[in-house]
């Protein structure tokens, strides 16, 4: 008899394919936005980049492959209901389970190695990987699960200052765009740009891949200051003119997310995190009675 | 802007010609190569055992399946970013004569200089577009220090590769440096 387990695995596996290939409708949407603007504004090269972009997601949907070869480190964020009749460690073995027939099965190319010696474990799994990130949903008796498969070329753009509260609100404007100028064509711009504010150093930076990663384009934070930021910051990333892969356009940024939790008063935590363009996240709720819902990107 | 359909090997005088903006598309055979690629071949001082003069250099390492004969059959071939690198392209340009190299995010100035000197060029493609690369390379013709797989030495043979757009010449011209220098002027003119 087939358990909510054996449910897992398989919805856990085939998000790590469905996020690689199936762009959620938030980001074409975005991209699609971009490429009328530039070609508006007659940023010829930022027009052509944009354009590709497009094409190039329409050629993953026809012949039903990955949109980039890079799969990244698989990260699933995993909401459990209280009510749902799950051992966390199993759940957890599962997933892990999941990543490693994903890799095999398709196969896809295997990114995990050791720190140290670089030796490649050849699943897409290994020590801390992947990366789960668990919550708890009260009253539910659903699992929800979202996968993101983390690509390199914007990991590697990842931020931390712990600066001065001295330095307020100005410091942490200042500190972003100079990581935006830092990061430049390397994180396939037109970027989504992933804030987190306040906590101790790693929660911010927590929240930051929260934004850049499982927040949907064209949501914003419910605080209305903090809301404001993201509409100011994204204003400010896109008068650049850093544009589509760096080649210069209007279309730097998709969106500004910002996460936030409270702070010290000696703390003024500000971290950033970088998604490329494709945003890729596919999601998957699974009921007590074992019915799956796919979601585009979230549900 | 031009756009230009070339073939493999590439000469000194073909790459010459080339402008900031131009758009490339390459029919032939490119070479793939990646972090380990070139830290065997300047850090461990391996030569690579194939001759990379006229060569176009493409920045990746695909995804791919083993055949029974030996084989490797696509599944996703796509490109890295560049700037990682950006210390090994003086020792391919000026130490083994590539001619270009595919890539995105750009290198920095030292390789632009190196590139100006060797009569090299940078052409950018759209990094994430993998699917339509994947499309773009009919095969893989080779492979060589599999023990480094993904990251190999790989060679493979390319239709209609493209479009590239020129983003480093060969006289010392930068895109990057260029969008990067107003970027940062727009920014100090802030108001934080």
């Amino acid at each position: 008899m087939k358990t909510i387990y054996d449910t897992i695995e398989t919805v856990a596996r085939d998000l790590y394919w469905t996020a690689l290939k199936d762009i959620p409708d938030d980001i074409r949407a975005a991209l699609k936005g971009g490429l009328d603007a530039e070609r508006k504004d007659g940023n010829s090269t930022a027009e052509q980049v944009l354009f590709t972009i497009l094409e190039n997601i329409k050629t993953a949907d026809e012949h039903d492959t990955l949109v980039c070869q890079d799969t990244g480190l698989p990260v699933y964020k995993v909401v459990v209901g209280t009510k749902a009749a799950v051992d966390i460690p199993e759940l957890k073995s599962r997933i892990q389970r999941a990543c490693e027939r994903a890799t095999v099965e398709y196969p896809l190319r295997s990114n995990t190695v050791h720190p140290l010696t670089r030796k490649h474990t050849g699943t897409n799994t290994g020590q801390g990987i992947p990366i789960i990130k668990l919550d708890f949903a009260p009253g539910s008796d659903c699992i929800e699960i979202t996968m993101a498969p983390k690509g390199s070329g914007s990991e590697n753009m990842s931020f931390l200052n712990m600066l001065n509260p001295a330095e307020g609100l100005r410091g942490i404007k200042k500190f972003v765009l100079q990581c935006i100028f830092e990061s430049g064509a390397k994180p396939c711009p037109p970027m989504i740009v992933g804030i987190g504010l306040g906590g101790t150093s790693d929660v911010a930076m927590q929240l930051a891949k929260e934004a850049s990663t499982f927040r949907k384009i064209g949501s914003s934070n419910p605080d209305p200051d903090v809301a404001a930021l993201e509409r100011e910051l994204l204003d400010k990333i896109n008068q650049t003119g850093i544009g589509p892969q760096g080649l210069g356009g209007t279309t730097t940024a998709l969106a500004v997310n910002i996460e936030w939790a409270h702070t010290h008063i000696s703390h003024n935590p500000v971290a950033v995190n970088i998604q490329c363009w494709r945003g890729e996240r596919a999601s998957a709720r699974i009921t007590a009675d074992l019915k799956v819902t796919y979601g585009n990107g979230g549900l | 802007m031009a756009d230009y359909k070339l073939q493999t090997p590439l000469s000194e005088a073909q790459v010459r010609q080339l402008r900031l903006e131009d758009t490339v598309t390459i029919d032939g055979t490119i070479f793939g190569i990646r972090d380990a690629t070139q830290i065997r071949i300047f850090d461990e001082r391996i030569a690579p055992p194939v001759d990379l003069t006229g060569s176009v250099c493409l920045h990746t390492a695909p995804g791919v399946r083993k055949l029974p004969d030996g084989r490797y059959e696509k599944i996703c071939i796509g490109t890295t970013t560049s700037t990682r690198m950006d210390r090994f392209v003086p020792g391919l340009v000026e130490q083994y004569g590539v001619r270009a190299i595919v890539g995105k995010g750009g290198v920095l100035e030292a390789s632009v200089q190196a590139m100006q000197r060797a009569g090299a060029v940078y052409l950018a493609i759209v990094g994430g577009a993998a699917a339509l690369e994947t499309l773009q390379i009919e095969e893989i013709e080779q492979v060589w220090w599999e023990d480094l797989m993904p990251e190999c030495l790989w060679k493979f043979r390319v239709k209609d590769f493209g479009p590239l757009i020129l983003a480093i010449d060969s006289h010392g011209n930068s895109r990057y440096r260029a969008i990067q220098e107003r970027a940062a002027a727009r920014i100090a003119a802030f108001e934080l």
